[in-house]
């Protein structure tokens, strides 16, 4: 089942000397919905979702402050290499690990922190390349290099990998936007089948891409979180002026 | 006439380029040619089985070299492959900045840059006086400290190739940091990591220098590692500048051997790289 996510006050730095890149976020994310965080390029969403599996704070020098409650336990709290096995991440350029077969690609993260059993493995890769709508295009050939497999097929093995270590939180920043648009599509559905399990936090450039998707849609300018609503609000009836501008294309 | 004198000098320069080739090639193959002419002839069976006669009876081989120099980049690789390849993991994976790398980043370009009888020298004073014992461990151990720089430098540039993204990628799925490395990192870079080993065996393979005084040769079979025992390298030496007709055609035919054996480790090292994207 998916988790809420609850932010409060989150500011993050990259450096000491560094200025803010996210100026005091709250936001209340909800359990089994899409979340999209959309905003003109480097108005920090990366940093934002990289912030919700503590990615942000194992750079050398990067720091935050404020509160990220999953479940009402803040995971800053929480040892990161665990709380990693909650949230799972899914990266804009697909990143299948090179020297693995597309097999190996999916167990990984459950053999590299210590599960054996060969019946619970297998079972898992079919049950998250299934879930990942990839199952039927590569059942027959799971011996063959990740690599071996198109862009998208690529971004599918990569999202049944985040899903094989069964995380309750999916966060994906521009998931599709190296791919086609039908590999594009292929994903869009993908997520609306998953947020029935998962809560999901997608980054999107691509404000039709929300619109599909999203249930409630964050507006992020230069670091700060200027609006954040349902969807159809944010779209046809936004609060803030600089949503309206942004989202009519006037900038970004 | 610009044309025309565009023409000229573009002429002259070929020709220099052509010509420099040339002459880079001439001692290459004149070398290659040149061992293999004088080596062939003595290179037969019994080179490969038999031990070095005694003085003035003619005949025998040099098998207790071969085996020795077999057995003594051995030990060195043994030594310097794994402490090489952790040296470069640290270096890259865990501490890019600090006094410490930044002192072995300049300690292992200093290393590469001494000449090897110092090498040996070091290793004499430091073990075999204390041991009183000239011994294969010894010459793997001079060898290995040659190796060690260039294992460690190759290494490191194979594991700065794998994109950080790889990475990344291991630790949001809850992977340890050292899975990660030893899993998903050593993996994608273990050809190349490979090659560059191999290419530092095969750079220390011909070292003659350090062996003198820490291997220091044997004419029959070595019992143990822990005395003296034959190598290539020497064998060749000590028969060169003798003055027996016999031994000089035996040490043409050692120097083949020597240079196929660094041949046949260059090539396969270039192989498998090239297969790299298998
Ligand atoms: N590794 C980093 N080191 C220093 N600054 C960074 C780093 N990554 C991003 N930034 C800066 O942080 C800001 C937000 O970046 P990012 O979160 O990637 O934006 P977005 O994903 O919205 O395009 C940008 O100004 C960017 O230059
Ligand atoms: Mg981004």
């Amino acid at each position: 089942m998916g988790q809420r996510i609850t932010v409060k006050n989150l500011e993050a730095w990259y450096g000491p000397g560094a200025e803010r890149t996210l100026k005091s976020i709250n936001i209340e994310i909800p359990a089994n919905q899409v979340t999209a965080i959309i905003g003109p390029s480097g108005c920090g969403k990366s940093t934002f979702v990289r912030c919700l599996n503590r990615m942000h704070d194992t750079l050398p020098g990067a720091r935050v402050s404020g509160e990220i409650l999953l479940e009402g336990q803040n995971i800053y709290d929480q040892d990161p290499v665990q709380l990693r096995k909650t949230v799972g991440m899914v990266f804009q350029k697909p990143n299948p690990f090179p020297s693995m077969s597309i097999y190996e690609n999916v167990v990984a993260g459950l053999r590299l922190t210590g599960v054996r059993n060969k019946e619970k493995l297998m079972s898992t890769a079919e049950k998250s390349l299934k879930m990942a709508a990839l199952w039927d295009e590569v059942s027959g050939r799971l011996n063959y290099s990740g690599m071996s497999l198109s862009g998208g097929q690529q971004q599918r093995l990569c999202i049944a990998r985040a899903l094989a270590v069964e995380p309750s939180v999916l966060l994906m920043d521009e998931p599709a936007s190296a791919l086609d648009p039908i590999a594009t599509l292929r994903i869009e559905e993908l997520i609306m089948e998953l947020k029935k399990e998962y809560t999901i936090v997608i980054v999107t450039h691509n404000m039709q891409q929300a619109a599909r998707i999203a249930d409630t849609t964050a507006f992020f300018l230069n670091g700060e979180l200027i609006e954040y609503g349902p969807t159809s609000e944010i779209f046809t009836n936004p609060m803030d002026k600089r949503t309206e501008d942004y989202i009519t294309g006037r900038f970004g | 006439m610009i044309n025309k004198s565009r023409k000229v000098k573009n002429t002259v320069m070929m020709s220099l380029f052509v010509i420099s080739t040339i002459l880079a090639l001439v001692p290459l193959f004149g070398v290659l040619g040149y061992v293999v002419l004088n080596g062939i002839g003595a290179l037969d069976f019994d080179f490969f089985t038999n031990l070095p006669k005694p003085l003035g009876v003619v005949g025998g081989g040099m098998a207790n070299a071969i085996v020795g120099t077999l057995i003594i980049i051995t030990i060195a690789s043994i030594i310097g492959i794994p402490v090489g390849i952790l040296a470069a993991i640290y270096l890259t994976e865990y501490d890019r900045t600090s006094w410490l790398s930044t002192a072995v980043r300049f300690t292992t370009d200093v290393l590469t840059g001494i000449p090897s009888i110092i090498i040996g020298i070091v290793v004499y004073t430091t073990i075999i006086l204390r041991t009183k014992q000239f011994s294969a461990i010894s010459g793997g151990i001079a060898l290995a400290i040659i190796m060690v720089p260039l294992v460690i430098r190759s290494t490191e540039e194979m594991l700065k190739l794998v994109p950080h993204t790889i990475r990344e990628a291991a630790y949001a799925l809850g992977i340890p940091k050292w899975r990660a490395i030893i899993n998903v990192v050593l993996p994608t870079a273990a050809k190349g990591i490979l090659t560059g080993a191999m290419l530092g065996v095969a750079r220390v393979s011909g070292e003659t220098a350090p062996l003198l005084f820490t291997a220091f040769g044997n004419n029959y079979w070595a019992k143990s590692l822990n005395e003296p025992i034959a190598a290539l390298p020497l064998q060749i030496y000590q028969y060169a500048i003798s003055p027996y007709e016999d031994w000089h055609r035996q040490a043409w035919a050692g120097s083949l051997v020597l240079i196929l054996l660094v041949m046949v480790l260059t090539i396969s090292a270039r192989l498998i790289f090239r297969t790299r994207k298998g």
